[in-house]
């Protein structure tokens, strides 16, 4: 079963990976060009979302009836938690990010497969600003006594 | 705002589209899970190791992915725009932020929105603004 289920989600993953590089969400200059409304707008991305929440709505909307699986597994997607200061915060520093380069973990993981050196750096540094987080969260907690949330 | 015609690739954009929205749907089908990347790649590392499997397994399929598009002419090494320090501080924001945000375009901006999530929505809508400031800042306040 475990065996069948990592490789279905290999097969999920290389399809993910297709629609990326389809839609060129690999190519930093094409998101940026989709970032860049006061200049010369290239709107495909909103085309990219917009194909991949139509499908998503049909999707999630099963899933989310369900309490297995259709492998059988207890379904684990996410609650729906509360807007607070952690998400706009993180939403804004990401954002930054990727205007700054035009790209996103997704296409980041990607586009290592291309043994690129400025593919390559992006990524190792992305990693280190995921431990980072971790790093800062638990040492706030440790000032404060809190406890982390984990998403 | 003046449409760039040349580089506006709706057909494509549309289709690579409807292939991530099948695969998330898979992802929470077939997995039970959200396929946030950011999300996938942060169950890896210690200490919230938890099911490797599978997403180890979804990490390859994307990395597999990169070849077996350009074998169908689909995909060429990625081109960046900026330099090194950029890059560098580019990764830690996306990694640093998607973590502190709990997703990325992924989890939030595809998943989370096919969820009908507020909290996606809202998340969804404060990366895009950032990330559309600073593109207009980079191209259009310097020099």
């Amino acid at each position: 079963m475990t065996t069948l289920r990592n490789l279905l989600s290999l097969l999920i993953g290389l399809v993910f990976g297709l629609g990326l590089c389809l839609s060129q969400m690999t190519q930093p200059a094409k998101v940026q060009g989709f970032l860049d409304i006061a200049g010369a707008w290239d709107p495909s991305l909103a085309f990219v979302m917009g194909g991949a929440i139509a499908v998503g709505l049909v999707g999630f909307n099963f899933a989310k009836r369900r309490r297995r699986t259709l492998l059988g597994d207890p379904c684990q997607l996410p609650a729906q938690g509360r807007v607070d200061a952690r998400l706009i915060s993180g939403a804004a520093i990401f954002g930054v990010g990727w205007g700054l380069a035009g790209v996103c973990p997704g296409p980041a993981v990607v586009n290592v497969a291309s043994l690129d050196a400025g593919a390559m750096l992006f990524f190792v540094a992305m990693l280190i600003g995921m431990a980072a987080e971790r790093l800062v969260l638990n040492a706030l907690a440790g000032r404060n006594g809190a406890v982390v949330e984990e998403d | 705002m003046q449409i760039d015609w040349a580089h506006f690739t709706p057909l494509s954009g549309l289709a690579g589209g409807v292939l991530i929205g099948a695969a998330a749907s898979a992802c929470a089908l077939v997995l039970g899970r959200a396929a946030g990347v950011s999300g996938v790649i942060a169950g890896l590392v210690p200490p919230h190791r938890a099911e490797a499997g599978w997403r180890l397994a979804f990490i390859l399929g994307l990395l597999a992915a990169f070849p077996l598009a350009g074998l169908l002419g689909l995909s060429a090494a990625p081109r960046f725009l900026d330099g090194k320090a950029s890059l560098a501080l580019a990764g830690l924001c996306v990694g640093f932020g998607a973590r502190l945000g709990g997703g990325c375009t992924s989890g939030h901006g595809v998943c989370g929105l096919s969820r009908l999530s507020l909290r996606s929505l809202v998340a969804t809508c404060v990366f895009m603004i950032a990330a559309f400031a600073v593109v207009f800042a980079q191209r259009h306040l310097s020099n």
